[in-house]
């Protein structure tokens, strides 16, 4: 068992990932704590997507130690050996981690409605009127209530990224990954994302952020990182990050984006 | 004026006082629609040549009675079941294992994606009607049958014509069927595969409720056109013997030396078969395109109805203009 006091929420410690001969992480070391919005910035390329996906195992990591809650994600630890977890252990895992990606990846062959419903009724074995009386608070909790009946492909971009939160919540997750959830979107879309975000953070969800949304991260943020080139070049509270960079990376990158 | 900045008088309503009078150009538009002459002179002239092929066959020698007779005849009905009945049948065998030999095929397990390869290069590199004539001559090498405690008997028990057409004509039916089943799984976007994944789905059901249900778009035309293929690719099985549509003409001719009547009639046999599955497939396809644009596509009654619409009033989308 985990307990709030003690455990970080997410623990890199010396994350290592490569692609073939691209080394894209070269020693990750970060914590996030319970309750924490964590925003990670950083340049095109510099490997925050991969850190996000190592997260819930989408990509498997070469080296270092990376745990969620206490607990290694994608192997089991007995003596001095790695043990590669099973499917089913790892879909476990999965289950308690949301995700939510910059191009959404809503199934369009579902409705609204059953998007969020699938992963309680098929993973959890959930009944289905239980699921969609959640799926139904849910929608109405990311203000598309009237849009349950209608199919991806009829939603607006900024809709279709909320009903993904949705199905993201739906399986009631201790922890809430965004990759870039509002880069794909027009600019007047952007805020209706961000609304939903800023209350998930006020209700004490642990989110893990990555964003080029500047005003977001100072905001809401706890924590942010800047990430280049595979390595953390500067960490800290958002107000002293974005407001009085250290390093020259992080400056010309600032420059850039502000 | 000479301010470019001066404000609008404040007695003025903010929209410029339009709605003080009624705006220009309420109301739909009313226009004369496009004549389209090509359409009418084109469907005169296809009219036209449609009816001198119906007079030159009405004048052939050509025994239009008989064909009205035999067209009910029993044993023509008879034969169409027997050839709609290894259709179908051919066809379930092959959409099961084709898709079970592509996922086989597209699988991380180097011996599972070896046995699917090794099966579609058999089977596709013979020709069916020699596949067909070895699934019937098995007994020739194989005297018995045997599963062991299951299952024993004398091999030409069991390979009758029809068992032997249907082998056949399924497993070589599935290494197609494999081939566009691969084709579909690898149109969805892996990104709902992840999607399926951070949910917490594991493989098999990622593919059953998320990646299948969307191959199926890509899926079906070309799994319709292998049905309608094998309604008549069927018709091979007469070499073995099988009581099939094609057989029942070949018969019918040489007792009754009505030999085109014969081969007139199941060849309208034919047709009413695809028709009736072309129809079919066209709903499947329509059911299987919602969520993928964002109005359903018409069925084939409005179709047709802005079809004949068509040939008084433009039509911009997806009519050839002629
Ligand atoms: N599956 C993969 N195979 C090979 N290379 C990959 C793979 N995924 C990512 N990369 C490479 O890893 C590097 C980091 O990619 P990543 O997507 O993590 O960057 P990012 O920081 O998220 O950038 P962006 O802001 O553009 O999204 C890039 O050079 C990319 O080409
Ligand atoms: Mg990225």
């Amino acid at each position: 068992m985990s307990s709030q006091s003690t455990q970080p929420m997410v623990k890199a410690e010396n994350v290592h990932k490569s692609f073939g001969h691209l080394k894209v992480l070269k020693g990750i070391d970060l914590e996030v704590a319970h309750r924490e919005v964590f925003c990670l910035v950083g340049p095109s390329g510099s490997g925050k997507s991969t850190f996000l996906r190592c997260i819930n195992h989408l990509e498997q990591i070469n080296g270092g130690r990376l745990s969620v809650d206490g607990r290694l994600v994608g192997y089991r630890e007995k003596g001095d050996k790695l043990y590669e977890l099973k499917e089913k252990e790892v879909a476990a895992q999965r289950r308690d981690i949301g995700m939510v990606f910059q191009r959404f990846n809503l199934f369009p062959h579902m409705t609204a409605l059953t998007n969020v419903m699938e992963a309680p009724v098929q993973v959890k074995g959930e009944s289905k009127s239980v699921a969609r009386e959640r799926a139904l608070k849910l929608l109405d909790r990311v203000g598309l209530a009237d849009k349950a009946k209608n199919y991806p492909t009829q939603l607006s971009g900024g809709q279709q990224q909320r009903v993904a939160i949705a199905r993201a919540l739906a399986m009631e997750p201790k922890l809430m990954l965004f990759d870039e959830p509002t880069s794909a979107l027009d600019p007047e879309l952007v805020g209706e994302v961000l609304d939903v975000m800023r209350g998930l953070a006020e209700d004490g969800m642990t989110m893990i952020v990555v964003t080029h949304e500047m005003g977001f991260a100072r905001e809401v943020g706890d924590a942010l990182v800047f990430m280049d080139d595979g390595v953390v070049v500067e960490a800290g509270h958002p107000r002293d990050v974005l407001g009085n960079p250290q390093h020259e990376r992080t400056k010309s990158f600032l420059s850039k984006v502000l | 004026m000479t301010d470019p900045l001066d404000k609008v008088p404040a007695d003025v309503p903010p929209d410029g006082g339009r709605d003080a009078s009624p705006r220009k150009y309420s109301g739909p538009i009313k226009a004369v629609p496009v004549r389209h002459y090509g359409r009418w002179i084109s469907a005169v002239v296809v009219l036209g040549l449609l009816a001198l092929l119906v007079r030159a066959f009405a004048d052939a020698q050509i025994q239009w009675s008989v064909v009205g007779d035999q067209i009910t005849n029993g044993t023509f009905a008879w034969g169409a079941w027997e050839t709609l009945k290894i259709t179908v049948y051919s066809m379930v065998i092959g959409v099961v294992l084709g898709a079970i030999l592509a996922v086989m095929r597209l699988s991380p397990n180097p011996v599972l994606s070896s046995v699917a390869w090794g099966y579609i290069w058999f089977f596709r590199g013979t020709p069916v009607l020699v596949q067909i004539l070895l699934w019937f001559n098995l007994s020739l090498v194989f005297q018995y049958l045997d599963l062991g405690f299951i299952y024993r008997d004398e091999m030409n028990q069991v390979m009758t014509p029809f068992v032997a057409a249907l082998l056949a004509l399924g497993l070589n039916e599935a290494a197609y069927m494999a081939e566009i089943c691969r084709a579909g799984i690898q149109s969805v976007d892996s990104g709902q595969t992840e999607a399926a994944h951070a949910l917490g789905m594991k493989g098999g059901k990622t593919m059953r409720r998320i990646v299948l249900p969307q191959a199926m778009r890509v899926i079906i035309p070309p799994t319709g056109n292998e049905f309608i293929n094998m309604l008549k690719t069927s018709s091979l099985a007469f070499a073995i013997g099988y009581g099939e549509l094609f057989l029942r003409g070949r018969e019918f001719g040489s007792r009754t030396l009505a030999i085109m009547e014969g081969y007139i009639v199941i060849s309208l046999w034919y047709l009413a078969l695809t028709t009736v599955f072309s129809i079919g497939q066209y709903y499947l396809e329509r059911y299987y395109a919602r969520g993928s644009s964002r109005s359903l596509p018409p069925t084939p009654l409005q179709r047709l109805r802005k079809q004949l619409s068509s040939f008084r009033v433009q039509s911009n989308v997806g009519g050839v203009k002629v």
